[in-house]
């Protein structure tokens, strides 16, 4: 330890004082969290608000639904590490599903979020069972390549719209005094915050059970975690079919908000821009990828008053931090002593996947 | 549990590491292989846990050929590896990686304590630091951890690349005399060796590798006093 530099840590710093804060104060401070993240939209003030387009719409459409991505990608990618270079390809099927099912049957919303993600997850366990084998890059490749046949193949199927996509997509119904529509994003933010609530709350509670040892493993060594007994495949399976549920879900509200579109939204960017935040937040760590997709997607609608350049002053920011903090903006803390309480295994049963 | 393997072939791409190997490990048995740098000692043993692929032969293991099996599955069936090098999780601590040993038995909450006190009381440098992360430990702590992990799947049969390899003298002949320990208890091993002096003088029998066959075949006594084995492995000439 002597080696250890002491720096000032505040995300060390916020963690020891959250590992040791009594319960009572763990209950109020998330609840105090999240009454936060709901009374967003009713902010206003200049720091944040974005000149040029609507404030709640920003904070539904990018922020909220790039943090609820970066989330399920996560899992993919920080939790298994696992490369997946296409998981915009489960965001657009998620969305499709939505825009068919909305406007060709009586399906409304709360009936087709299960079916869109159920979509997206069996897409995820088509595409992972044989590619998963791969390694490395190949997975990157195979998934780059399933992210564009998913677009392309929209593009040239004229029964769901071909190139003009779908128009005409429902709004979710009504729940309790929120009507959902094009004129009040606020319902809608409330919506995917309560999905990426659920989300992490989720993710949490299988990191720290049997899978989320499982994944350490693999991610660690995955020739190691097979001798272990761990079938790695499996595991890794089940990692890219959560990512892909949470993507699914996203698609669904995200098609029900924008009322029509179209297969080029869902390209290689998106993708890209995803697995970003995900990086730049602190890969791993999923308060980490919270931060940084919220900052990648608020970022370039603050500086739109920027026009043209903005993009360029973004990147430029962008490679800036990534040298300053090469682990992310809010990087998972590195445990070199660990907690001797921290016995996962033995909480088994609980989270397991059969 | 008997461990007999029958002309076995094992191909990297085109080149051809095993070719044609055929050996037994009966139960109760330490036996070793010895050999040259890359005479595939360490693909028979990663080929027997299953990590590689079986070209051509067989896997018998307790009466079932097992080469078509994945490796999680051998791993349930009680063949338990210890890898070359460090093969530990390096992000885990000690304890944890130790934990992972266990993570497919049923009983495992049951045996947990009673194996990492046996575990901890063969090696007592991973008590100490059982909190500290496997990839901070120093070479061979790493290599006490991997044993001591391979332990706590509670083999039948145990497979161990090069255990003394980067260990200080004194910590060889310990790290010996616990391999012949954990073998009185009943555990039968499949030992990988540079040190072949060691190796032979623990073992009950042997076999020379060489580029992929076997070359020797004979009781581990025996290949000491060999001096074609001598001026090998042994680094002293016949006399
Ligand atoms: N992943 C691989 N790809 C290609 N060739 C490999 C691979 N692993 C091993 N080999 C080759 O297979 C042969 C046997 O290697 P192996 O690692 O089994 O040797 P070894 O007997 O364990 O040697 P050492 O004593 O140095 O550990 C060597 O010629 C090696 O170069
Ligand atoms: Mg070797």
């Amino acid at each position: 330890m002597a080696d250890k530099k002491h720096k000032f840590n505040l995300r060390d710093h916020a963690a020891d004082f959250w590992d040791a804060s009594p319960r009572w104060r763990k209950v109020s401070l998330s609840f105090l969290f999240i009454a936060i993240c709901y009374a967003l939209p009713f902010l206003n003030n200049p720091l944040i608000n974005t000149p040029g387009s609507d404030f709640q719409s920003v904070l539904f459409y990018p922020v909220g639904m790039y943090v609820l991505m970066a989330i399920g990608l996560n899992i993919v990618v920080g939790k298994s590490g696992l490369l997946d270079l296409g998981y915009v390809a489960f965001f657009a099927i998620g969305a499709y599903t939505m825009a068919i099912l909305g406007t060709k049957t009586s399906l409304n919303f709360w009936e087709i979020l299960p079916i869109g993600m159920g979509f997206a997850m069996l897409a995820g366990v088509l595409l992972g069972t044989p590619t998963l084998r791969l390694r490395g890059d190949y997975l990157a490749i195979v998934t780059l390549g399933f992210g564009e046949i998913v677009r392309i193949v929209a593009v040239n199927t004229d029964a769901i719209g071909g190139p003009r996509g779908i128009a005409g997509i429902p709004t979710p119904p009504d729940i309790f005094n929120a009507k959902f529509t094009i004129l009040d994003p606020k319902p809608y933010y409330w919506l995917l915050l309560t999905f990426t609530l659920l989300m992490i709350w989720v993710v949490r509670r299988m990191a720290a059970r049997r899978p989320g040892r499982a994944w350490d493993a693999i991610r660690q060594d995955d020739d190691v975690a097979q001798l272990m007994g761990v079938n790695t495949l499996k595991y890794k399976v089940w990692a890219f079919v959560l990512g892909a549920a949470v993507a699914g879900v996203g698609g669904v509200i995200y098609a029900s908000q924008i009322l029509s579109i179209v297969p080029d939204q869902f390209n290689l960017n998106v993708s890209i821009l995803i697995l970003a935040c995900v990086v730049f937040g602190g890969i791993g760590n999923v308060w980490g990828v919270i931060l940084g997709a919220a900052l990648l997607a608020f970022t370039p609608e603050r500086i739109r008053f920027l026009s043209q350049p903005r993009i360029l002053v973004f990147g430029v920011a962008l490679v800036v931090m990534m040298n300053l903090r090469p682990d992310g903006v809010l990087p998972k803390k590195k445990r070199e002593h660990f907690d001797p309480d921290w016995h996962t295994i033995e909480e088994s049963g609980e989270g397991e996947i059969k | 549990m008997r461990l007999e393997i029958k002309d076995l072939h094992v191909h990297y791409g085109k080149i051809e590491a095993i070719k044609g190997i055929s050996i037994v490990v009966n139960e109760g048995e330490i036996v070793t292989l010895i050999g040259a740098n890359g005479a595939g000692k360490t693909t028979m043993l990663k080929t027997i846990s299953g990590l590689r692929k079986v070209s051509s032969g067989q896997i018998i293991f307790n009466g079932e050929d097992i080469s078509k099996m994945p490796a999680h599955k051998r791993a349930d069936l009680g063949l338990s590896q210890a890898p070359e090098g460090r093969g530990i999780f390096p992000g885990m601590s000690v304890l944890e990686n130790l934990e992972m040993g266990k993570y497919n038995r049923k009983d495992r909450k049951i045996e947990m304590k009673e194996d990492l006190d046996k575990v901890y009381h063969l090696f007592p440098r991973l008590l100490e630091r059982s909190k500290q992360a496997g990839g901070t430990l120093s070479g061979g702590e790493q290599q006490m951890l991997a044993i001591g992990r391979a332990l706590m799947a509670r083999p039948k049969v145990l497979l161990l690349d090069e255990p003394s390899m980067g260990l200080a003298p004194l910590m060889i002949a310990n790290i010996f005399n616990i391999i012949t320990e954990i073998n009185k208890t009943g555990v039968t091993i499949l030992l990988v060796e540079q040190n072949a002096q060691q190796a032979l003088q623990r073992a009950h029998r042997a076999y020379v590798l060489e580029v992929g066959h076997v070359v020797k075949e004979a009781k581990a006594s025996d290949l000491l006093n060999d001096p074609a084995v001598r001026a090998a492995y042994l680094g002293t000439g016949a006399h």
